[in-house]
This record gives structure tokens, C-alpha cells and sequence, in this order.
């Protein structure tokens, strides 16, 4: 005979995260593993559209099996010996905690279920994704900013600065400073390029 | 000062961009590619019949079950199952669902046929091993008694076509028979299944379908006895072969008794051709008899009389027969004729008729066919059109209708075993002025696009325009040597026997080679592709010849079966030499040597240990030091002895993995300066190996072993002197251990079953003995020891540093970057179980993290610890997409320093260019060069502008 994988929702007690839902006593030596991956985002009723499930994979002990979603986002390994198992849930686009599973050969009918990463217990083997992916660098939209703050932007910013702020400057100078400066840059000639390095300042 | 202030302003841009690979959306494609296969296809059913999409459905041997466009060979839908989910059968229910058996038949799965969202799966329970059959009935009626039979593991299984319900089955366990075929004639509801006891007892039974009762049991004994498998050559008569091989019988399980009809193969066929093996193709009333290459073709007439219809010399394949129109049936031969492939379709009940004839010309590097699917159409005169799927020698698939190969697709590929590059030619000089002109204009159309582009004023289809033309860029597709060092060869290895030269720019095949020397041959029964080494590189010496490249495999599945060498020019894709060697191969060393050809020196190590050099020249014993093989005159041959050996207690430890550096690896500097102004010195050593074992009570299951009788131990260990460097102990953690040594660190990836999380470690290791020679002074003085001579039998001290860290995911595969000259920081390349490759910086696997990092330190760079490893999406490499069967990743440096090409593959390709340090050296793609010209003109402008307002103030200023 087939075993028959009844989901019981939880009922167990509330302080002990035990998994009522996903075990079946097959005959032979394995038990059945079953749960259900859960995505909030997508759909109403926290169900996934169907075209999205079709390339979910769960992962049974790092590769050693591998299964897919039925529509409705259930999953089951059959044949799953007693012990301690890990399932990982394969989806792109979203994260999943690795889950850790005992299967208890002792007390058939119990399942418990911790997330690895933040080692929260799960009372029933639903899996839900900790957080989205996002593949993808988001391009800002168009800002002025981003024109200011480039290179070339800076190049023209300074350009502007010098042909309107300075002339303001300039004015604000005392004229005598200014006269002598004028006096200076006569006496000089036409600015060269070494003056306006800092070596042609100390020179001056 | 301004240029200061300039630079600080632009240094701080610069820095304030925080991952080393992330990507654009609108980037995909542009530095990478992807190629989506299936490997080589073991069953296909097509699904024709509704007007809507033409597709086949196929099954293969990489595991995957995929949908596949008729009119184009696109993939529809693809699931890659499990490498231990082998598919057994398929077929098509209720013409929407696809059915797939797998894993030795004990798990049954419904596919939608349109989308490939799994509708339902079963798990067929069973104990014995036995054969695997699917029977899926063909009518299209929706309902509960549309069942599935499935005979698997000692069951017989009734599957409802619905929800996958296990009706009924039945125990054939216990009766020890061998079922060898389950069928159910049409418009009955008796199922027979058939088969052997023992070897000489024939037996069948009859199954109510509805119920599973047992109807009816009828044995025969034969005293003969059978050998192989029975074939159903129609719905009531059977044909197989007795013990000696040498008769044909045919067996009537449908009437009151069971008969059987024995028949002379000689006398059939006129005379002995050699042992006869029976084709499983179903031919309704014809059965295809091989002996060795020729194909006979025997027609059973009713009383189990055979009778020859017809011999073909040199016949490739034999399709099932298809029946269509007013139950005529038929099948598809192909036979090989001089170069071509000639496709016959003919009618099983009339044989002299050929209902289709048609020769096709075709690729030699094909090789030959190896499975023939046929499928009918209606032309539009409302005659019966053929068209048919093949499977060829290098695993391609072909899809030939009308005499012409309307599509075909490189399934070989899905399948690489090792990876090579070739440099590509060097461009030659001479470009025409026309040719620049044109380029100019371009040039500057694509730049105004561009700059629209970048100030959000393109239209939607500029946009296009310009995605289009960044994709399509001929710069890199070209097929000469650039200067970045992008562009390259990717020579890959397959199992089928078959080189590809793939570009890198946009992943097309350049060439592909069906190596002869790894086809299959009289001297060679089971050819197997083991690796491919750059043999001959053009440098100064042999700068006009071609590169070419070296393919080692043996013949035979164990490792002692004689070796065959192949030389490949990798620009022409000829085979400029082929080897078969007296000597096995059981590993190949490439040495750092070349000879005045630039052929590099090769040392094959066989299983007896012995070792031999190429090429065989007088040049190549030039370097050779120790004396010769003792019983055998060969120059080129070498004995080895043993240096060291280190066991490993077997009760306790089992080695489960191993790694050593990768021997092309640059490393740029042996010291590295730390936080507090002090230097520490890397050993680096090419002989390091790193060496895992586990307890070997936790090699078994996952899950199966407790935390205390667990451990693993990590050795490096010096393969010169065999000294242990350093060893540690792991305890509660196991297999399996995925490593990567490069320069003087090794991380590793393996279950911590306490956690029960996944861990990374990293071991870092310091050269002690020169740690004196950081002083300035002792320098200066001459008291160092820098100029001492090295030897490698010195034992210089060595200092460890270790850390670990929890990892989230399962890893299929880890690798880390290379660089031309070893400057550039490193990432390690981690395939996760989701197929994807994630790249991870070094720094976070740094064992001098700790938890408050001092200042000097976070100026080094050092990451505060933390006690997992962050999972940055945006630093997947694959980005959204997803290399399927990921098997291996392959970094390739190129001549750009910063950057380093990365090739993933599995049933899928993938290959990608990534900078783990940014691209300093070069502007990236979408530097905006337009931007920059604006820029410039510009600022000449204000120039003159100004220089002109200034002159006209100045002029005032005098009038004052």
C-alpha cells in the first residue's frame, strides 16, 4: 500500500515547536517528509502563481535529492530515513533559510523543523523566504546630481565658478590690492602656466 | 591646489561604490553569455496532433526532461532533475500531461504539458530491483480509468492519470519472475505482463485492469532456456533469443497454451554472421536482428514462421513504429552512404515500398547516428509528411524534415569534461580608409545615441537601438587577438569524444572536432576523453606556428586500459597527430619546460607507476635527471620510487578530498604589510597540498551520523618532504569538503553537524624563517639571509592562522579568481546548489578578523567578524540566471590585470568577465566618451569666450 501523507495542521502544543503535519509512516525503513513553500508576495492567499513555482526546487540533504512544487506549493520526500536532514529551498529571486528536519524514529508522527540561520523553530513545514533577491544594481533616475558629481561635471562646475564667481570676487578686492595685483601680472607678462602651479607661487 | 581638491573629490566618488561585481539590469549580455542545453537525448515523444505549438518532448542522459520547438529546436520548458533521478521512460497522458518514471522507477511524475509546472508525483513503492516500464494508454477520455501501468522494483503499479493516485498493484516479488513486458491491447481490459523464471521458464499472467485481480496464470517451460530480452513484435507473439544465441524464438502467449517457435539463424539468414543481438525498436510484425554491422530484417508471419525481408549493409538506426493513417505503420532507417546519411521511411506491412527516400549531406564531425525518432505531419496536398529527430555519435540533435536539417543543436556540450583557451591570432595590419570613415560616422551616431541615452531623452526605441548595439558590438566577437587579452579560445573537452573551440566574446562555436582517435575502434572498444592541455603556445621562438592543444584519454572505463594522445591545432581545428599508446594514462603532468618549438613538455604518469615524457624528442631528455625504466627499452620512460608516504589511520579518517595550486598561478608579492607597519611572509610553495578526512562513519547519509563519532581533519602537507605543515581537527562536522588552495591559504566549505549549518573555513599559512629579514638594518649590514640558497628538503618554520564561518547554502563547486600578474585582490567563485556562482571577496575569509578591528586595522581593510558570511545577491555572477547541472568553474585570467574571465558549466554554459577589484586599469563599457568630447568643447568655448570678454575689459579698462 501507498502511504496516504495526511497534513494535519498544527495543534500541538503551543510552546513546543513540533511538526504534527509532516510525517507518514511508510512501510519499509524511511518515513515521509512532507511541507510547503509559501511565497506572501506573490498571489492573494500567499499562493504562488503557478507559472512562478514551476522552477522551485527543494533540496534534501545538499543534493542527495531533489524534488519540485506541486501547483498547489507542497512538496514531499517519501523513503526519508530516520535522523537529522537538511532541506534547502532553490528559487531565484528569493532567500531561503536552510531548514533542519529530525525525523524521530522514536516517536513517529513528530517532525521538528529549525531554520538554520536564525534558529527559529517552525511548527509546521512551511517555508517562507527571509527576503527577496535583487540581481540587479538599481539605475537611479536621471538627476542632476549625478551629472554635478561626474568628472566631467565637476570639470564644468569649476569652468562656471571661475567665469562668474570670480569676477564678484575680484570686485570685492580692495582696489589697491587690486592695482598692485594688475601691477604684478604686467610686470609679468602674459600668465604663464608655472605660475599657476605652486611652485610658481612661492617664486612670486 | 583646484587639481587636489579635484582629485580628492574624484577619489571619493570612486570609493563610495561598494561591491566588486554588481551589475545593470541593461548590462545582461554584455560582457556575458549563456547557453542552455540538455544532453544527449534518450527518449523523445512527440505531441503533434492539435494545431497549437509543434513540440517534442525529451528525456536525457544529463537527467533532464525539457519541451522542445519543432520549428526551431528552442527549449519550451527544461527540469533538470536530480543527478541520481535518472529517467527511465517518458510518454504523454491525456495528451496534456507529460509522465516521467525515474530513479530506477520509483518515482512517477505528471508535467503540464504547455508550461512544465509538475501537476503530480508519486512515489511507486517496491524493494526488488528490476526492470522499469511505462505503459500510458492512448486514448484521450478524462477519467478515473485512464490508468498509467508502471512495473517497477518487483510491482505492478496502477497510476491514475489524474492526481497520480495509486490505484491498485500488484506483488510480483514473490513469484520470482523477471517481468519483461507489460501490455494491454486496446479496447480490453485484461493486462498481460510477461516474463521469465528462471532462464528456461516462461510465464504469463493476466491482470483485471480495473481491479489488479489476478485473472489468469498460464507457465511453460523452455527447455533451451532464453538469453537477454524479449521483444514484442506484435500484440500477441513475442520474439527473443534462446541460451546459445544461435535461434530465434517466437513465442504465442495470447491462445490457451503457450507456444514457441524456434528458429535457425543460419539456416534463416544463409549463413553464420556472428552473434546476433535483437534491436529494441518495436516494428509491429518486423524484428531488426544486428550482427555486427549488418542489419537483418525478419518478418514474423502468423504460426511463428520467419521469414527475411531484407539486408542492409551499413544501417545506422531503426525507429519504433509509428502508426498513422487507416493503421498503416511506419518506421524510419537511416543508413550511412559514402559521406551521407540516407533516411528511408518505409511501411511494415509492405517492405518493398519506400514511402520516403532521402539523402542528406552532413557535418562529418557529427559522426554517426545513434537513435532515429519518427513523427508524421499532413501536408497541405493532405499527404503524409515524415519528419524525423536524430541523435548523433557527439550527442547533437537533428531534426531533419523534406531532405534538410531544418535545426539542429550542440548537445555535446552540456557534457564538458575539462577546459582549455588558445590565444587567438594576432590582427593584421592594413585596414582600408573606407572602412575607418564608416566606423567614424557610426562611431559617432552610436555616441549621439549614447549621450541621449545617458540624459533620459531617448524614445523607447533608441533605447532599443542602443541595447542592440552594445550586444551586438563586432569588437568583441572578432577573431583576432585584442588588446585586454578579452577575447580567447575556449577549447573544451566533451564526452562524446568531441572538441569545441568556443569564442569567448559570444560563445559560438568556432570548430568542433570528433576526435578519431576517441571514436570508437577495433583497438579502442570503450574510448573515454580525459583532459586537454595547451601543448604547443606561439611565443618568441615558434611565433608563426598555430597553437595547438594535447588530448589525453585511454581506452577503456578502468585506468589501467591504454592511453591515446591527440594533437588538435586549435586555429584550423585538424588533428595534427594521434597517439595510441602501449602505456596507460593515469595522470598528466605539465612541466614548466619547453623546446625550440614551444611544444611543452608533458611528463604521463601510467599505472605502474612509470613515467613518460613528451614530446619525444632529443631536446626533452635534455631535462630529464633520473634513469630509465628498468625492462623496457625506451628512452622517454622513467621509473619513480617512493619518497614518502603518511597513512592515515583507516579506522579513523578517510580521505574524502583534496587540492593543490593551480600550477599557472602568478603571485604578485611573497610579503604582506600589516596594520601596524610590520611585514609577514607568505609561504608560497607549489608543493603544498591540502589533504580532508572524515571519520569513516560519517562518510555515509546525511543525517545518518551523530556529532560525536563525526570529525574532520585538514592536513597541509609539503609534497616534497611529505612533512604535515599543519593539522587540524574538526570535530561533529563532515563531508562533503569542497576546497580551493591558491598562494598561501586554502578555504574549504563542509557540514558542521552540531550547527547544522554549513561552514567555511581558511587557512592561512607564514613563512617564519624570514621574518628577520624585515629589519631595515640587518639588511643594510649584509646579516640577512636572503641570499641564502633555498632548498626544498629545508624545513623552514611555518605559522597558521584559522578561521571559520557559517555558510548558508550547499556548494557544488568552489574556485577562485586569477589574474595575469597576481596584483589584483581575489574572490572565490562559490556554485551554490542553486546553480548559481556566487562571487565572495577574500577579505571576508581573512583569519585576522576579529570583532573590534583597531583603526590601523580597518584602514587595512580588515571586515569586523562576523560570525556567517554575507550573501550579497548583487554579487552573483550568474546574476538572475542559472547555470543547470552546474559542474565546474573555470577562471581564466586575461591581460587586463584587474579583470578575470570566469566560465561555469554544467548542462548549461555560462561564461562572464568580472574585476574583483573594479576595473582601475580601464574606463568601463559605458564610459560615456560623447559626454567627455561635450565637455572639451565646452571648456574651449568658455576659453575663447572669456578670452574675449577679458580682452574687451582690458581695452576698457585703458580707455578709463
Amino acid at each position: 500500500m501507498r502511504s496516504q501523507p495526511v497534513i494535519l495542521v498544527l495543534l500541538v502544543h503551543l510552546c513546543i515547536p513540533f511538526l504534527s503535519s509532516s510525517l507518514a509512516i511508510s512501510p519499509g525503513e524511511g518515513y515521509t517528509v512532507n511541507g510547503r513553500v509559501k511565497i506572501p508576495s506573490l498571489g492573494a492567499q500567499g499562493l504562488v502563481r503557478p507559472g512562478k513555482l514551476s522552477n522551485i526546487k527543494v533540496v534534501l540533504n545538499g543534493g542527495q535529492r531533489f524534488t519540485l512544487l506541486r501547483p498547489d506549493g507542497y512538496f514531499s520526500f517519501h523513503n526519508v530515513p530516520a535522523g537529522t536532514h537538511l532541506i534547502e529551498v532553490d528559487a531565484i529571486g528569493y532567500f531561503f533559510s536552510p531548514v533542519r528536519v529530525d525525523v524521530s524514529a522514536r516517536n513517529p508522527g513528530k517532525v521538528q523543523a529549525t531554520l538554520t540561520e536564525n534558529r527559529r523553530g517552525l511548527s509546521e513545514l512551511v517555508l517562507e523566504p527571509l527576503r527577496e533577491e535583487q540581481y540587479y544594481e538599481i539605475r537611479e533616475p536621471f538627476s542632476i546630481m549625478s551629472v554635478v558629481k561626474s568628472p566631467m561635471g565637476l570639470m564644468m562646475g569649476f569652468m562656471l565658478v571661475v567665469m562668474f564667481l570670480m569676477p564678484k570676487l575680484m570686485e570685492n578686492m580692495d582696489p589697491e590690492e587690486m592695482r598692485r595685483a594688475q601691477e604684478e601680472m604686467r610686470s609679468q607678462g602674459v600668465p604663464s602656466l608655472a605660475s599657476l602651479l605652486p611652485g610658481g607661487a612661492a617664486r612670486s | 591646489m583646484d587639481i587636489r581638491v579635484f582629485l580628492l573629490l574624484l577619489l571619493v566618488l570612486v570609493s563610495s561604490v561598494e561591491h566588486g561585481f554588481s551589475l545593470y539590469e541593461d548590462q545582461v549580455g554584455l560582457m556575458d553569455w549563456h547557453q542552455r542545453y540538455i544532453g544527449k537525448v534518450k527518449h523523445a515523444v512527440f505531441h503533434t496532433q492539435k494545431t497549437g505549438r509543434k513540440r517534442v518532448v525529451v528525456s536525457t542522459e544529463e537527467n533532464v526532461v525539457a519541451s522542445l520547438d519543432l520549428r526551431h529546436g528552442e527549449i519550451f520548458w527544461r527540469h533538470v532533475l536530480g543527478t541520481n533521478d535518472a529517467v527511465d521512460a517518458v510518454d504523454i497522458a491525456l495528451g496534456k500531461y507529460v509522465i516521467t518514471l525515474s530513479s530506477e522507477g520509483s518515482i512517477l511524475r505528471a508535467w503540464n504539458l504547455p508550461d512544465g509546472q509538475m501537476v503530480w508525483e508519486s512515489f511507486l513503492q517496491g524493494s526488488n530491483p528490476s526492470k522499469s516500464l511505462l505503459s500510458v494508454p492512448i486514448n484521450l477520455k478524462v477519467d478515473k480509468d485512464n490508468v498509467i501501468l508502471v512495473f517497477s522494483k518487483g510491482f505492478l503499479h496502477a497510476v491514475s492519470s489524474i492526481d497520480g493516485d495509486v490505484l491498485w498493484d500488484k506483488d510480483f516479488s514473490a513469484e520470482s519472475i523477471e517481468v519483461q513486458q507489460i501490455l494491454q491491447p486496446p479496447e480490453s481490459y485484461v493486462i498481460y505482463a510477461v516474463g521469465f523464471v528462471g532462464s528456461s521458464q516462461f510465464d504469463v499472467y493476466q491482470i483485471n485492469a480495473k481491479s489488479g485481480e489476478l485473472l489468469k496464470h498460464k507457465s511453460a517451460a523452455f527447455p533451451d532456456g532464453f538469453y537477454g530480452e524479449v521483444l514484442l513484435v506484435s500484440s500477441d507473439m513475442l520474439v527473443s533469443l534462446d541460451a546459445t544465441r544461435s535461434n530465434l524464438v517466437t513465442i504465442s502467449f495470447r491462445k490457451e497454451e503457450i507456444s514457441f517457435s524456434k528458429t535457425h539463424i543460419s539456416y534463416l539468414v544463409g549463413e553464420s554472421l556472428g552473434i546476433p543481438v535483437i534491436l529494441p525498436s518495436k516494428l509491429s510484425g518486423i524484428l531488426a536482428v544486428k550482427f555486427n554491422t549488418l542489419l537483418v530484417f525478419i518478418r514474423v508471419k502468423s504460426e511463428g514462421k520467419l521469414e527475411v525481408v531484407d539486408k542492409i549493409a551499413n544501417a545506422a538506426a531503426v525507429s519504433d513504429a509509428l502508426s498513422f493513417s487507416e493503421g498503416q505503420q511506419a518506421f524510419a532507417l537511416v543508413e550511412h552512404v559514402d559521406g551521407k546519411i540516407l533516411l528511408t521511411v518505409k511501411l511494415s506491412h509492405d517492405w518493398n515500398s519506400d514511402f520516403l527516400k532521402e539523402s542528406i549531406a552532413m557535418d562529418h564531425q557529427w559522426g554517426l547516428v545513434q537513435k532515429v525518432f519518427i513523427n508524421t505531419y499532413i501536408r497541405t496536398d493532405r499527404s503524409h509528411g515524415f519528419r524525423v529527430l536524430i541523435v548523433m555519435e557527439d550527442h547533437s540533435l537533428l531534426l531533419l524534415q523534406q531532405g534538410e536539417i531544418v535545426w539542429s543543436r550542440e548537445e555535446g556540450l552540456a557534457s564538458i569534461i575539462d577546459v582549455t583557451t588558445s590565444e587567438l591570432p594576432v590582427e593584421k595590419k592594413g585596414v582600408s580608409v573606407a572602412k575607418v570613415e564608416q566606423n567614424l560616422f557610426e562611431w559617432l551616431k552610436g555616441h549621439v545615441l549614447k549621450l541621449k541615452g545617458t540624459l533620459m531623452l531617448a524614445s523607447p526605441e533608441d533605447i532599443a537601438v542602443i541595447q542592440d548595439m552594445r550586444l551586438k558590438s563586432s569588437e568583441k566577437s572578432k577573431m583576432t587577438r585584442d588588446h585586454n587579452g578579452f577575447r580567447k579560445l575556449l577549447i573544451v573537452l566533451t564526452r562524446a569524444g568531441k572538441l569545441y573551440a568556443l569564442h569567448t566574446g559570444d560563445g559560438r562555436v568556432i570548430w568542433s572536432l570528433l576526435l578519431p582517435s576517441l571514436r570508437k575502434s577495433g583497438s579502442c572498444k570503450h574510448p573515454t576523453g580525459l583532459s586537454v592541455y595547451q601543448w604547443q603556445v606561439p611565443h618568441h621562438h615558434a611565433m608563426d606556428e598555430n597553437p595547438s592543444v594535447l588530448v589525453a584519454g585511454r581506452c577503456g572505463p578502468h585506468w589501467d586500459a591504454p592511453g591515446v594522445l591527440s594533437f588538435v591545432d586549435t586555429y584550423t581545428g585538424k588533428e595534427l597527430n594521434a597517439l595510441g599508446l602501449t602505456h596507460s594514462v593515469a595522470q598528466v603532468i605539465p612541466l614548466p619546460f619547453t623546446d625550440s618549438t614551444e611544444q611543452h613538455l608533458h611528463l604521463l604518469i601510467d599505472s605502474d607507476q612509470c613515467a613518460h615524457l613528451y614530446p619525444r624528442t632529443s631536446e626533452a631528455i635534455g631535462h630529464a635527471l633520473r634513469s630509465n625504466c628498468i625492462g623496457v627499452v625506451d628512452e622517454y620512460c622513467f621509473n619513480s620510487s617512493d619518497l614518502w608516504s603518511i597513512v592515515f589511520p583507516s579506522e579513523s579518517e578517510k580521505i574524502i578530498a583534496t587540492a593543490t595550486r593551480k600550477l599557472n598561478e602568478v603571485v604578485h608579492t611573497q610579503a604582506k604589510v600589516i596594520a601596524d607597519q610590520d611585514v609577514m611572509f607568505k609561504y608560497i610553495s607549489k608543493n603544498l597540498l591540502f589533504v580532508a578526512t572524515i571519520a569513516p562513519k560519517a562518510s555515509g547519509e546525511f543525517g545518518k551520523p551523530t556529532p560525536e563519532e563525526s570529525w574532520l581533519v585538514v592536513y597541509l602537507i609539503d609534497t616534497v618532504t611529505g612533512r604535515i605543515l599543519h593539522r587540524m581537527t574538526h570535530h561533529g562536522s563532515q563531508g562533503p569538503v569542497h576546497a580551493v588552495l591558491s598562494e598561501n591559504w586554502v578555504v574549504y566549505h563542509y557540514f558542521n553537524l552540531r550547527a547544522h549549518r554549513y561552514e567555511m573555513s581558511v587557512i592561512e599559512i607564514y613563512d617564519l624563517s624570514r621574518a628577520e629579514n624585515k629589519d631595515v638594518w640587518k639588511l643594510l649590514v649584509g646579516k640577512h639571509n636572503l641570499t641564502s640558497p633555498i632548498s626544498l628538503y629545508s624545513r623552514p618554520e611555518a605559522m597558521t592562522k584559522s578561521q571559520s564561518y557559517f555558510f548558508t547554502q550547499s556548494v557544488k563547486a568552489l574556485a577562485v579568481t586569477s589574474t595575469a600578474k597576481g596584483i589584483t585582490s581575489k574572490q572565490l567563485l562559490i556554485g551554490t546548489i542553486g546553480d548559481q556562482v556566487l562571487a565572495l571577496d577574500k577579505r571576508y575569509l581573512d583569519p585576522r578578523r576579529s570583532v573590534n578591528p583597531t583603526q590601523a586595522e580597518k584602514e587595512e581593510g580588515i571586515i569586523p567578524l562576523s560570525d556567517s558570511l554575507p550573501i550579497i545577491p548583487q554579487s552573483y555572477v550568474t546574476h538572475a540566471l542559472k547555470v543547470e547541472g552546474l559542474r565546474g568553474i573555470v577562471t581564466l585570467p586575461t591581460k587586463l590585470e584587474s579583470t578575470t574571465l570566469v566560465f561555469a558549466h554544467g548542462v548549461d554554459l555560462f561564461l562572464t568577465r568580472i574585476a574583483p577589484s573594479r576595473t582601475y586599469d580601464s574606463l568601463t563599457e559605458d564610459f560615456s566618451y560623447a559626454l567627455l568630447l561635450l565637455t572639451i568643447v565646452a571648456l574651449i568655448a568658455a576659453i575663447f569666450v572669456t578670452w574675449v570678454l577679458s580682452e574687451k575689459k582690458e581695452l576698457q579698462e585703458k580707455w578709463r
